[in-house]
């Protein structure tokens, strides 16, 4: 199991500007942990669409970014927050092409597939959480097949 | 007796403060002209700095008074804010860092409290120590506001600035007889993507352009958004009669683009943006020759 080395940084995502923040953030701790370029990319856009649900959806929120260990795999831990109205049916938000507003739909389905690890907890009232997790290689465990 | 029982009694620190400010109100505002933070603020007469300065005290004793020293949001600040304001902006516009404004607030202070303390020779001691502390208290708020609002200054700029970037960060430019590119540099949000939408269009008529390159190279992410404003604006320019091509497509990019699931099949896209030139020449009916050692042949 991957052990938490500690919350590097706690971001508000309040507004437009905010983003950039985000976006530069994963960007710079990804190539500190030794993320390749496409890694780092796909992390940073990751982050993007989380960020901007949070802000667009979620009415603003913030990120938690840990620096995450697995044996000798370094990666790391995103978790986006919100207290909005939360996501009723998970199934449809996180198929492709389905959008509540008036984007492409691609964002949260997208999402998943950019990051190793993607869990999403959400409760209509309460608030939505996403926690999405990149490590720098491919973790040491081989993934299992569900 | 006390009329104003609610507010200070007779005798509490904040009654005393408040009597004294409204009692010192000129020599205050006298001595406070010749600090530096009004003498430079307040360059034409000195009469106007005292008027300032009077203005300032008034706050001070109404706040005092109602018993909020602390809280840079009291209401009898209100009067003086925007005073405050321009005056910490003056400051701070010839230079002086956030501390130096605070230490020019500062040397306000002792002009006060030795005023205080010649004041109320007689007051006891308990009182005399409450006072002067109030007095300091209060003196510390109104650091706070100038500083606040010197940094409310701060961010203005910080916005000027933004948008100014809106503007140059998008030009079109002539690349041949009917073709025009637009290299976009940094993030595509909603605002940018607008402006460049809008100076592509106009370029479009403009130039009477046939082919409009979009060239992402300095765009470092591109999210379903950015995907988003590419598409509006290629499907925008083709109204106008004018195809789009999206060049500058990096490797990581279009991975990126790929796991996310976006659908760029209607856009014409090139790796670079010399390709694009090269497309768009080609569908124009020209093509780029290199002369070979013989004079002749094609490439």
């Amino acid at each position: 199991m991957d052990t938490a080395a500690g919350v590097q940084a706690c971001l508000p995502i309040r507004s437009d500007m905010d983003l950039v923040w985000v976006r530069q953030h994963v960007r710079q701790a990804a190539g500190r942990l030794g993320f390749g370029l496409v890694d780092q990319t796909k992390l940073v856009t990751a982050a993007s669409e989380l960020a901007r649900n949070t802000l667009v959806h979620g009415g603003g929120g913030q990120m938690e970014a840990a620096h995450v260990v697995s044996g000798r795999v370094h990666g790391l831990r995103l978790t986006f927050r919100d207290e909005g109205p939360g996501i009723a049916d998970l199934e449809r938000a996180l198929s492709d092409g389905y959008t509540s507003g008036d984007g492409l739909g691609m964002g949260l389905g997208g999402t998943r597939r950019l990051v190793h690890e993607f869990a999403i907890d959400s409760a209509p009232g309460v608030g939505t959480t996403v926690i999405v997790t990149s490590w720098a290689s491919r973790p040491p465990h081989p993934r299992e097949v569900n | 007796m006390p009329e104003q029982e609610a507010v200070g009694q007779q005798g509490s620190p904040a009654r005393e403060v408040g009597d004294f400010l409204h009692r010192r109100r000129e020599q205050i505002a006298q001595r406070w002209a010749d600090e530096t933070l009004f003498r430079a603020v307040f360059t034409v007469s000195r009469d106007e700095a005292v008027e300032a300065g009077r203005a300032v005290v008034d706050a001070l004793a109404q706040v005092a008074v109602s018993g909020r020293a602390a809280d840079p949001e009291a209401g009898g600040f209100l009067v003086v804010r925007e005073q405050l304001a321009r005056m910490g902006a003056a400051r701070t516009r010839t230079g002086l860092t956030p501390s130096q404004v605070s230490n020019d607030v500062d040397a306000l202070r002792p002009p006060v409290l030795d005023l205080l303390l010649a004041d109320l020779p007689d007051a006891p001691a308990d009182l005399l120590r409450e006072s002067s502390n109030l007095l300091t208290v209060l003196m510390g708020t109104l650091r706070v506001l100038v500083l606040e609002t010197a940094l409310d200054e701060g961010q203005a700029l910080i916005d000027r600035q933004r948008l100014q970037l809106l503007e140059v960060a998008t030009p079109v430019i002539k690349l041949w007889d009917g073709i025009v590119a637009v290299p976009l540099i940094g993030m595509l949000d909603s605002a940018r993507s607008q402006v460049v939408m809008e100076t592509l269009l106009e370029a479009v008529v403009e130039q009477q352009a046939r082919y409009a390159i979009l060239d992402i190279t300095g765009v470092p992410t591109v999210d379903s958004l950015v995907a988003q404003h590419l598409m509006k604006t290629v499907a925008a320019a083709r109204l106008m009669g004018a195809e789009c091509v999206v060049s500058g497509i990096r490797p990581a990019i279009a991975q990126t683009i790929v796991h996310l699931g976006l659908d760029l099949g209607t856009v014409v896209t090139r790796a670079t943006l010399a390709d694009a030139l090269a497309h768009a020449l080609r569908k124009l009916g020209s093509d780029i020759v290199t002369p070979s050692a013989g004079g002749m042949g094609e490439r």
